[in-house]
C-alpha cells in the first residue's frame, strides 16, 4: 500500500450523496497535495461535513470514489485508520476522564505514534494533564480534540471547523497549533464557514455551494479571480435618487458595483483612483456620501461574487 | 513536501512492542471503571441502596415471639378462667365498652357469660388472628371448666434461618439489582455516549469495535462480583442468610444473569439517541420484572393465566434460581428451566442488538 511519490494523498471523483431530502454532495472532484493545507470553505449545508465524513470513512458515498494515500475504504480500512488523524464537529469527550488518560486511551488505538506526554504537550495542555475534561475551557477542550487525532503521528490530518464556537483569543491559538502541523508537513484538510481562518491557514482552497465546488484555488488566486484587490461600501444620505450600478461600473478602476443592505458595495483594482472618481462622481450629483468603508477583497468577497450570498447567511 | 520525506513516510518504523497497560482493550475498560466510580450516584445506587433497602426490610420484617393478645370478658368468672392462659391480657369490661373496644380495635375478642354457664365469643372471623384467639381463647375455657387433652403433645421449636422473609428478601434484591446494573450499566453509557457522538469519534478511530464492547463486559464482570459479594456478605453477617449451595455455582449464575441482562441492555440501547428514549426505554422493559417477578413477594401469587409470562421474564427466572441455590442449596444442574430462560434471553438479546446497532 505505497503512496506512490507523484500520486496526491487525497483523490476524490465523482462524489455524490444524497439524503431523503437533499442532495448533500452532487458530483465532488478533489485532489489534495502532499503536505498542504487544502480548505473547503462554504456556508452551512454546503456539503462540507458530508464531504469530509465520506473521506474519514464514517459515511458511505451514493456515487465516486475516495483514494487516500493510495489506499480506498473498502479493501483498505484497518490500515487507513492507521494513518489518519480525525478531529470531528461537535464530539464531546467524556468529562469524568482527565486530559491524560483521554491522550492515553486513543493513544491506545494506535499502533505506532508519539508519546502521551509528547502528544500534549504539542497541543500546549502540559499545565491540564490531570484535569478533568469536563473542567476545559472550549479552546482547551479543542485542543484536546486535536491531540486526540495526533496520537497516531497521521500522515493524513482531517479537521472540521476546528474554531466553530470559540471565542477570538482561542481561535488564533488554535490557528497557531495548525500552522505549526503545517511546518511539520502534514497533510491537512480543514472545513470552515470562516473566511478569515480558510485565508490564513489554506494553502488552497474549494469553495463548496450546494454541494459542489464552485472555485478552486489558492486563497490569492481566488481572490485575484474576481478582479479586484479591494472592496469600497458605501451609504448615502436618505433622500438621495438610487444611483445606477451601471453608471458606478464605469467609475475608474470599479470592476463590479452591486447593492448592499441599502448601501452599495463596489469590487475595486486601484482603491486610490476608485474613491476619487467615486466622490467626483456624487459631487457632481450633489450626494452625501456617508458610512465609507474599505477593506482588501477576502475569500468571503469571491464567495458573494460567485453566489450574490454571503458565507454567514443560514 | 519533498519527494524524499514522502518516502520516508512509506517507512514507516513496525509497531514498537508496548506494555500491557497501553492496550486499547485495558484502556478501554480502565474508562469504563473511572467513569464508574466517578459518579457517586451510580456507586450509590448499586453497591449502598440494596444494602440499605435490605436493612430496612430485614428490621420491619423480622421475626418476633408471639405478642400477647388483648382481649375482652364480660363478668369476674370468665375472666378469672381467661387468665390462667399467660398469653392473653383481659380487661374485664361490661358489655357496652367491651363492644365498643371491640369496634375500635384495642380487644381482638369479647367474650360474655350466655345463657346455661356458656360462653360467648364476639369476633371478626375474617380476621386470622382473631380465629386464632379465639381458637386459643376456646381452649383455655374448656381447660378452666375441667376438659383435658387426649393425646400427649410436646413442641419442638424451629427457627432455622432460610425461612425467614429476609432469606426471602436477599436473592430477590440480588437479583433486582443484577438486572438494574446490568441493564443501566451497559444502556445508559452507550446512549450517551452515542448522544455525544463520541461513538462516532471512536469509530474514526482504529480501535477495534469489538474491543469496545468487550470493555463493558470486562468492567460489568468487575463490579458484579463486588455488588454481589457486598450483598451476599452482608445478608450473611447482620441477618444471617445463608448460601446453601457451593460458592462457585452461585457466582457462575450471577455472572449469566448479569450477561443476560447486559445483552438486554446493549439490545435497548443499539439505536436510542437520546437518554430521555433510552430512560423510557429503559423503565418500560424494567418495571414488569418489578412487579412480576417476585423481588418482594412470591411470583407464585399471579393468577394461573399469568404464570407463562410471569416465568418467561428473565428476572423471574434469575430470582427463583438464586432462592433455590442460596436457600435450598439446589445444584445448577437442577435448574435447567431457569438458566434456559436466561440463557434464551442472552442469546436472543445479543445477536439482535448486534445486529440492530448503530456506532453513529
Amino acid at each position: 500500500m505505497p503512496t506512490l511519490p507523484n500520486k496526491p494523498p487525497v483523490c476524490v471523483h465523482g462524489l455524490r450523496k444524497a439524503y431523503s431530502d437533499v442532495v448533500a454532495v452532487d458530483g465532488l472532484d478533489l485532489e489534495v497535495r502532499a503536505g498542504e493545507c487544502f480548505g473547503l470553505l462554504g456556508p452551512n449545508g454546503a456539503g462540507k461535513t458530508t464531504t469530509i465524513e465520506i473521506c474519514e470513512g464514517l459515511l458511505a458515498p451514493d456515487a465516486g470514489t475516495v483514494e487516500l494515500l493510495g489506499m480506498r475504504w473498502e479493501t483498505d480500512g484497518p490500515e487507513l485508520r492507521q494513518r489518519l488523524g480525525v478531529q470531528l464537529q461537535e464530539t464531546q469527550l467524556s468529562e469524568k476522564l482527565t486530559v491524560d488518560e483521554t491522550v492515553r486511551l486513543f493513544r491506545s488505538f494506535y499502533r505506532r505514534g508519539p508519546t502521551v506526554t509528547e502528544v500534549i504537550a504539542m497541543v500546549q495542555l502540559e499545565e491540564k494533564r490531570g484535569s478533568r475534561v469536563g473542567g476545559l475551557s472550549g479552546g482547551q477542550k479543542q485542543r484536546l480534540a486535536m491531540a486526540c487525532a495526533l496520537v497516531g503521528d497521521p500522515d493524513l490530518l482531517f479537521l472540521d471547523e476546528p474554531t466553530t464556537g470559540l471565542d477570538p483569543q482561542a481561535r488564533r491559538q488554535l490557528w497557531e497549533l495548525i500552522e505549526r502541523f503545517k511546518t511539520e508537513g502534514r497533510t491537512i484538510i480543514l472545513t470552515t464557514h470562516y473566511m478569515d481562518e480558510a485565508e490564513r491557514l489554506s494553502d488552497r482552497v474549494a469553495i463548496m455551494d450546494h454541494g459542489k465546488v464552485i472555485a478552486l484555488g489558492s486563497p490569492r488566486e481566488l481572490i485575484a479571480s474576481i478582479g479586484a484587490e479591494h472592496m469600497v461600501a458605501f451609504a448615502m444620505d436618505g433622500g438621495a435618487a438610487p444611483l445606477n450600478l451601471a453608471s458606478l461600473e464605469n467609475l475608474d478602476g470599479v470592476s463590479v458595483a452591486r447593492c448592499e443592505n441599502g448601501g452599495y458595495e463596489l469590487q475595486v483594482r486601484e482603491l486610490h483612483r476608485a474613491v476619487a472618481a467615486l466622490f467626483e462622481e456624487t459631487a457632481r450629483r450633489g450626494i452625501v456620501v456617508t458610512d465609507l468603508r474599505t477593506h482588501s477583497a477576502t475569500l468571503e468577497d469571491v464567495f458573494v461574487s460567485l453566489t450574490g450570498r454571503h458565507l454567514r447567511d443560514e | 513536501m519533498s519527494e524524499g520525506s514522502v518516502l520516508a513516510q512509506q517507512m514507516r518504523p513496525a509497531a514498537e512492542p508496548r506494555p500491557l497497560a497501553d492496550h486499547a482493550l485495558v484502556q478501554l475498560t480502565l474508562v469504563r471503571f473511572r467513569e464508574f466510580w466517578r459518579e457517586p450516584e451510580a456507586v450509590f445506587w448499586v453497591f449502598v441502596f440494596p444494602i440499605l433497602l435490605a436493612t430496612g426490610l430485614g428490621i420491619a420484617f423480622r421475626n418476633r415471639p408471639a405478642d400477647v393478645v388483648k382481649i375482652g370478658a364480660v363478668g369476674p368468672q370468665i375472666a378469672a378462667a381467661l387468665r390462667t392462659e399467660k398469653s392473653l391480657a383481659v380487661d374485664v369490661l361490661d358489655l357496652a365498652a367491651g363492644e365498643q373496644a371491640l369496634r375500635a380495635g384495642r380487644i381482638i375478642l369479647l367474650a360474655t357469660p350466655a345463657a346455661g354457664g356458656g360462653v360467648t365469643y364476639h369476633f371478626d372471623d375474617t380476621n386470622p388472628e382473631a380465629r386464632n384467639a379465639r381458637m386459643l381463647i376456646d381452649r383455655t375455657v374448656q381447660h378452666a371448666a375441667g376438659a383435658r387433652d387426649v393425646v400427649p403433645v410436646t413442641d419442638a421449636l424451629v427457627r432455622e434461618p432460610g425461612s425467614r422473609y429476609i432469606d426471602f428478601l436477599v436473592p430477590g434484591l440480588l437479583g433486582m439489582n443484577l438486572m438494574g446494573s446490568g441493564i443501566w450499566g451497559l444502556g445508559f453509557a452507550i446512549v450517551d455516549a452515542r448522544r455525544k457522538k463520541l461513538l462516532k469519534r471512536l469509530i474514526a478511530s482504529p480501535m477495534p469495535r469489538s474491543q469496545y464492547l468487550l470493555s463493558f463486559l470486562l468492567s460489568r464482570l468487575t463490579f458484579l462480583y463486588i455488588e454481589v459479594a457486598a450483598l451476599v456478605v452482608f445478608g450473611q453477617l447482620v441477618f444471617g442468610v445463608p448460601v446453601r449451595g457451593p460458592l462457585w455455582e452461585l457466582a457462575l449464575l450471577c455472572l449469566i444473569s448479569s450477561l443476560s441482562f447486559s445483552a438486554l441492555g446493549l439490545l435497548i440501547a443499539s439505536r436510542v439517541r437520546t437518554i430521555e428514549g433510552a430512560s423510557g426505554l429503559m423503565n418500560l422493559v424494567m418495571l414488569p420484572m418489578w412487579i412480576f417477578s417476585g423481588v418482594f413477594f412470591s411470583a407464585d401469587r399471579f393468577p394461573a393465566m399469568f404464570q407463562p409470562f410471569v416465568r418467561a421474564l428473565p428476572l423471574t427466572a434469575v430470582i427463583d434460581a438464586l432462592r433455590a441455590q442460596m436457600l435450598q442449596g439446589v445444584g445448577l444442574s437442577q435448574l435447567g428451566p431457569q438458566l434456559a430462560v436466561i440463557g434464551g434471553w442472552l442469546i436472543v438479546c445479543f445477536f439482535t442488538a448486534l445486529k440492530l446497532f448503530r456506532w453513529r
